[in-house]
C-alpha cells in the first residue's frame, strides 16, 4: 500500500459509525462475511483487522478511532477508510444518530 | 486492489470451504400438488421418515450457532406441510432468514398480507414461461394461473420485490423480455435458473435445455441485464463466453452451499441428490454441524480440483469446467467438461459417449398413479437418469 494514496472522498473517519442492526457478521479465517437482511445482500470483510475495525465501530468516537484500537497506522487507513466506505454505500454501516 | 482483485481472492477462500454454509437449501417436503416435468428432486409424494416439526426446529437452533444467514426451502411444495409457516416463523425468530420457494398454490391474500410483514421472509414464485401455454407444458395444467394469482396477491399486499423463478429451457428462452416484463408488472424481480438433468429432469433434459444459439443469447441478454436479474450464480458455465455474469462464478457444492432434503439427508448440491454425493445426515451424532465440518466428502470437495480434461482449454479460469452435477447426470467425468460447454467440448464427449450407461438419481418421489405429463418431445432413446434442484444457494450474492 503507498503512503502517497490519494486523499478519500465520500467516507468521513472523523464522524461515529455503526453496523447497521440489521446486519449480521459470522467471523471467517479471510475476515467475516456480513448479511444485511433488510436488503437482502451479503458482503464480506476481507480481513481480520477489518472485522476488528467494524466491531470497534460502534463503541469509538469515530471511525478513525476504531481503527486506531485495531492498531491500524496511518499508511493503511485510506484503504481501510475505502473499505468503510464501500460498506457505507452498501448500508452495512451507518452514521451513528441517523435512523 | 480492483473489484476483481477482491473477487479473485475471496473465490479462492471460498474454495476452500466455510466454516459454515452462507445459506443452504433445504428441501422440508417431498409432497406436491404438482409434478413438473424437471422437478429436480423427483417430487410428489411424501416421504413417511420427513423430519418432524422437533426435528426441523433443533435443525433450526443449529443453524443459528452456526449463523448461517438464511435458508432458501424448497421441496416438494413446502407449504403444503401443516407445520409449514410455524416452521417459518421459528427460523425468524432464531435469527435464520427465510427465502422459500413456492407454486403458489398456499399465496392467498391473507398469507400474502402476512408475508408483506415480515422483513426477514422473501418468496420466489416458479414459473416456467411468460404463457399459460409454455408453462402449463413443463409445470401442469393450471400451474400458471396459481402462480399468476399467488403473485396478483403479494403485490396487492404491498409486498415489494419477491422474485419470480424461471427455469430457462428451450420453449422459454426466447420469453426472456415477456418474463422480465411480468416481473415488472408485479413489482417483483426476475430470477432465471439453469435447466439442470437432475430429478426427472434428466428424462427430459435432452429436450429441454436450450440449444447452443439459445445459450449464447441467454449470455448475451444478461450481460445486458445482469444487475436486474438473479441468476442465482446458475450459469457460471456461461463465463467461458468471456466476460464473468455477476456472482462467484464457483461451483459451491459443499464449499459455500448444501442440501438438507425432507428426510435430513445432506448433499454437497441440491442438484446433486444422489449417494455420490452424500455427506451425512443431520440426525446423526454432532447433528447438520458435524456434517458440515467433518464428512469426507466435504474434505474432499474443498481439496484444489483438478481441471481434467479442461485444464489446457482458455476457458478454464473462468469457467472452472462449469456444473458437477450436470456433468455427473449426463455421465460425463467430473474433471471434464459441462455439457453445455461453451465451447462445444461437452457435446463432443456426450456424442462419443452416446449409449454409455448413466448414473440413476436418488430416490423417487413421484406420484404413482398420475403419469407426469411429458409433451414436449419424443423420449430420448438413450437410457437417462432419473432426479433435479432449481436454486442455487448463492442466489442473490453480488461480490
Amino acid at each position: 500500500m503507498s503512503t502517497e494514496a490519494p486523499p478519500l472522498a465520500g467516507f468521513d473517519l472523523d464522524r461515529p459509525w455503526q453496523l447497521h442492526p440489521q446486519v449480521s457478521v459470522r467471523p471467517e479465517r479471510f475476515g467475516a462475511l456480513l448479511y444485511h437482511f433488510g436488503t437482502r445482500r451479503l458482503s464480506f470483510l476481507k480481513s481480520p483487522a477489518l472485522l476488528t475495525v467494524v466491531r470497534e465501530l460502534g463503541g469509538a468516537p469515530s471511525a478513525r478511532e476504531a481503527c486506531r484500537r485495531a492498531g491500524l497506522t496511518g499508511a493503511e487507513l485510506p484503504a481501510y477508510a475505502a473499505a468503510l466506505g464501500t460498506l457505507a454505500s452498501s448500508q452495512m454501516i451507518r452514521e451513528r444518530g441517523e435512523s | 486492489m480492483t473489484q476483481a482483485g477482491k473477487t479473485l481472492a475471496l473465490v479462492e477462500q471460498f474454495q476452500y470451504g466455510l466454516d459454515a454454509p452462507i445459506c443452504l437449501t433445504w428441501e422440508l417436503t417431498y409432497a406436491c400438488n404438482l409434478a413438473c416435468v424437471h422437478c429436480l428432486s423427483s417430487s410428489g409424494r411424501r416421504d413417511p421418515r420427513e423430519l418432524t416439526t422437533a426435528q426441523c426446529r433443533a435443525v433450526i437452533e443449529e443453524l443459528e450457532r452456526m449463523q448461517v444467514f438464511y435458508v432458501n426451502i424448497g421441496g416438494g411444495e413446502p407449504t403444503v406441510r401443516p407445520d409449514f409457516w410455524d416452521l417459518v416463523g421459528y427460523a425468524t425468530a432464531h435469527h435464520v432468514g427465510v427465502k422459500f420457494s413456492t407454486n403458489g398454490v398456499k399465496i392467498t391474500p391473507q398469507i400474502a398480507r402476512r408475508l408483506a410483514g415480515s422483513d426477514y421472509v422473501d418468496v420466489q414464485i416458479s414459473l416456467d414461461g411468460a404463457t399459460a401455454e409454455v408453462n402449463d407444458a413443463v409445470r401442469g395444467p393450471g400451474s400458471y394461473a396459481t402462480a399468476l394469482a399467488a403473485m396478483r396477491n403479494l403485490a396487492e399486499a404491498g409486498f415489494k420485490g419477491f422474485k419470480i423463478s424461471v427455469v430457462v429451457t428451450r420453449q422459454n428462452a426466447g420469453q426472456l423480455d415477456d418474463l422480465k416484463a411480468i416481473a415488472e408488472e408485479f413489482g417483483a424481480q426476475l430470477r432465471l435458473t439453469r435447466l439442470r438433468p437432475s430429478g426427472r429432469g434428466a428424462d427430459v433434459w435432452d429436450e429441454l435445455h436450450p440449444t447452443a444459439a439459445q445459450q449464447r443469447q441467454l449470455y448475451d441478454w444478461l450481460v445486458a441485464r445482469g444487475e436486474q436479474v438473479l441468476t442465482g450464480d446458475s450459469f457460471f458455465h456461461l463465463a467461458g463466453y468471456g466476460e464473468a455474469l455477476p456472482g462467484l462464478n464457483l461451483c459451491g457444492a459443499g464449499r459455500v452451499v448444501c442440501l438438507i432434503d425432507p428426510v435430513g439427508d445432506v448433499y454437497a448440491c441440491p442438484f446433486a441428490i444422489h449417494e455420490s454425493f452424500l455427506a451425512g445426515n443431520v440426525r446423526g451424532p454432532g447433528g447438520f454441524a458435524a456434517v458440515w465440518r467433518d464428512s469426507e466428502l466435504f474434505a474432499r470437495l474443498r481439496r484444489p480440483q483438478t481441471g481434467g480434461a479442461c485444464q489446457a482449454c482458455s476457458a478454464y479460469d473462468s469457467c472452472r469446467g462449469g456444473c458437477m452435477a450436470a456433468k455427473f447426470f449426463t455421465g460425463l467425468p467430473l474433471d471434464g467438461p459441462d455439457p453445455e460447454c461453451v465451447k462445444g467440448h461437452g457435446e463432443r464427449t456426450l456424442a462419443a459417449a452416446a449409449g454409455a450407461p448413466v448414473p440413476r438419481p436418488f430416490g423417487n418421489h413421484s406420484h404413482r398413479n398420475r403419469p407426469v405429463p411429458v409433451t414436449i418431445g419424443p423420449r430420448p432413446a438413450r437410457h437417462r437418469p432419473d432426479r433435479a434442484c432449481d436454486e442455487n444457494p448463492l442466489a442473490d450474492f453480488r461480490p
